[in-house]
């Protein structure tokens, strides 16, 4: 068995076995293994490792799976807890997650497995030490991935107790509580969120909503443990993470494996471009922010300004020739049409955004249009039962700061190319 | 414990009766959705509020004509709650 080892470049971990890997290869690559067995103690393993969340929100992985563990708990009869590994990508820049799930469908079952056995046994229900003690499993995920794993699931024993469900191709498909609730009602909308999944998800039983690649990475931690995970990154940022790099043509578009707390500027070079001739990039995709290129650490925490929150793990560089402010108009009108329309401040401020936003683009100089701009993002930010009027919030106020002197451009009567006006 | 008014936003249609009722606590937007006056973040969907605020906050919720609205009793504000799980 290799265990996959660290040098200065970092080797892969996640898809080690390498292209398309089968169970035979699976095996043979991170060694055989009953991910049932690993449950007890792996929360606190988690723990140890620092392992968070790669879907977005960078939450510690022990903590929310030990509040759905928690929970089970609660109560006269156990609930018996539900584990969703999400595979919903709907942000139109990120392809990790489906190229994890093509390359590497193992490890991330083998993740959800050991999760679901370890919920099992701290939930309260007694189950032998290799089941999952009565913990369901799904995995969501979009329809191209859904013959892959069908295929994976087919071809391990156990393989079958897992439920597959269709994620369908909108934004906020990925939501936690839109993951619930397509499972459970066929409608990939978020639900207001006054009673958390943890304590009430899916048919009021504790659900746990895990992205696919944090499976990947519990499935890791578990076989080799929380010191192996910490060899790669840093102490604030241990471990790796997949991230969906995009760029100028003829950049390739690619799936990059980090070490925690890189700089920017070592992934943008690794993926063939070179910082010197971009503009800016957008990290952690259309809920993240510009940046310019140099000085950014990519970590889900650490001082501003000189760190950049990966996010969704998106990265996409701009040239000196496009310019931001039809960059991010684009995009807001895009998450202006993605809102689920629920919610008023979303549903009325995010179309609004947009609107001011290619009124600039589109040329017209009143400078009253970026306060405006900040105006409206102030009024819709943390109202709305999803975070997607917050998020849409912090790409345009990231935008009025990185492309501040394009906007003054574009107000003055002037579109120079971002390469030109910036400071 | 500390009592917060909740606004179900994909209930809530906007006819501003709550911010009648709650003059001091909630403003409305240029779309006559409730805001909650000088609060940031998740604040203005878990509102937090004063034992003054109390009755009107009660009738508000009974009278909400779409039943947007619900009093929480919670001990302090729960930093993972608004966190999106993907
Ligand atoms: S905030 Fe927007 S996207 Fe989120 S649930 Fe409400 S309407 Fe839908
Ligand atoms: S009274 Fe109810 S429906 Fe009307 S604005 Fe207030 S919360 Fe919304």
């Amino acid at each position: 068995m290799s265990q996959p080892g660290d040098s200065h470049r970092q080797e892969p971990r996640l898809l080690a076995a390498g292209p398309d890997a089968g169970w035979a290869r699976h095996l043979d690559t991170f060694g055989p293994w009953e991910p049932q067995a690993a449950g007890p103690g792996l929360l606190e393993v988690l723990a140890e490792s620092g392992l968070t969340g790669r879907g977005g929100a960078a939450f510690e992985t022990w903590r929310k799976a030990t509040a759905a563990a928690g929970s089970g708990r609660k109560g006269l009869f156990a609930a018996r807890p539900v584990v969703i590994a999400n595979g919903a990508e709907g942000e139109p820049l990120s392809f990790k997650d489906r190229t994890l799930l093509a390359h590497a469908p193992h490890l991330v079952i083998d993740g959800l497995v050991a999760l679901a056995a370890a919920l099992g046994q701290t939930g309260g229900r007694t189950g032998s030490q290799t089941s999952t003690g009565g913990t369901s499993m799904y995995v969501y995920a979009p329809a191209a991935s859904l013959p892959r794993l069908r295929q994976a699931l087919g071809e391990r024993p156990g393989g079958r107790r897992i439920h597959v469900v269709q994620a369908p191709e909108t934004f906020i498909s990925g939501e936690s509580s839109a993951v619930v609730n397509m499972i459970a009602n066929g409608t990939a909308l978020p639900t207001d969120q006054r009673r958390r999944l943890s304590e009430s998800g899916l048919n009021g039983r504790p659900t746990l909503v895990v992205n696919v690649e944090t499976l990947a990475q519990v499935a890791l931690i578990a076989r080799y443990g929380a010191q192996w995970f910490r060899q790669a990154g840093t102490a604030a940022d241990p471990g790796t993470r997949l991230v969906s790099v995009s760029g100028p043509a003829p950049v390739r578009d690619v799936v990059l494996e980090v070490p925690g707390g890189v700089q920017l500027s070592a992934v943008l070079k690794e993926a063939g471009m070179d910082p010197g001739y971009l503009s800016a990039v957008l990290v952690g995709g259309y809920h993240g922010r510009w940046v310019r290129p140099a000085d950014h650490a990519l970590a889900p925490a650490g001082p501003p300004g000189r760190t950049v929150r990966p996010g969704a793990g998106v990265i996409h560089a701009l040239d000196l020739q496009t310019c931001g402010i039809q960059a991010t108009a684009g995009i807001v009108s895009y998450l202006a049409g993605q809102s689920a329309r629920q919610c008023g401040p979303c549903m009325f401020g995010l179309p609004a955004m947009a609107s001011v936003l290619n009124r600039i683009a589109g040329g017209e100089t009143n400078p009253r249009l970026t306060v405006e701009l900040d105006r409206l993002g102030r009024l819709v930010s943390g109202r709305g039962a999803c975070r997607h009027p917050e998020g849409t919030t912090g790409l345009v106020s990231s935008a009025l700061e990185v492309f501040a002197a394009d906007f003054r451009a574009h107000l003055a009567g002037y579109c120079a190319g971002p390469g030109r006006v910036a400071a | 414990m500390k009592t917060y008014l909740h606004i179900d936003w994909t209930s809530c249609d906007g006819r501003g009766l709550c911010s009648e009722l709650l003059p001091g606590v909630l403003d409305r937007d240029d779309w006559g959705y409730p805001v909650a006056r000088g609060k940031v973040g998740g604040e203005r969907t878990d509102v937090p509020l004063r034992d003054a605020d109390l009755d009107a906050a009660q009738e508000a919720v009974f009278l909400c004509p779409r039943l947007a609205l619900s009093l929480v009793q919670r001990t302090a504000p729960e930093p993972g709650q608004r966190t999106p799980g993907r």
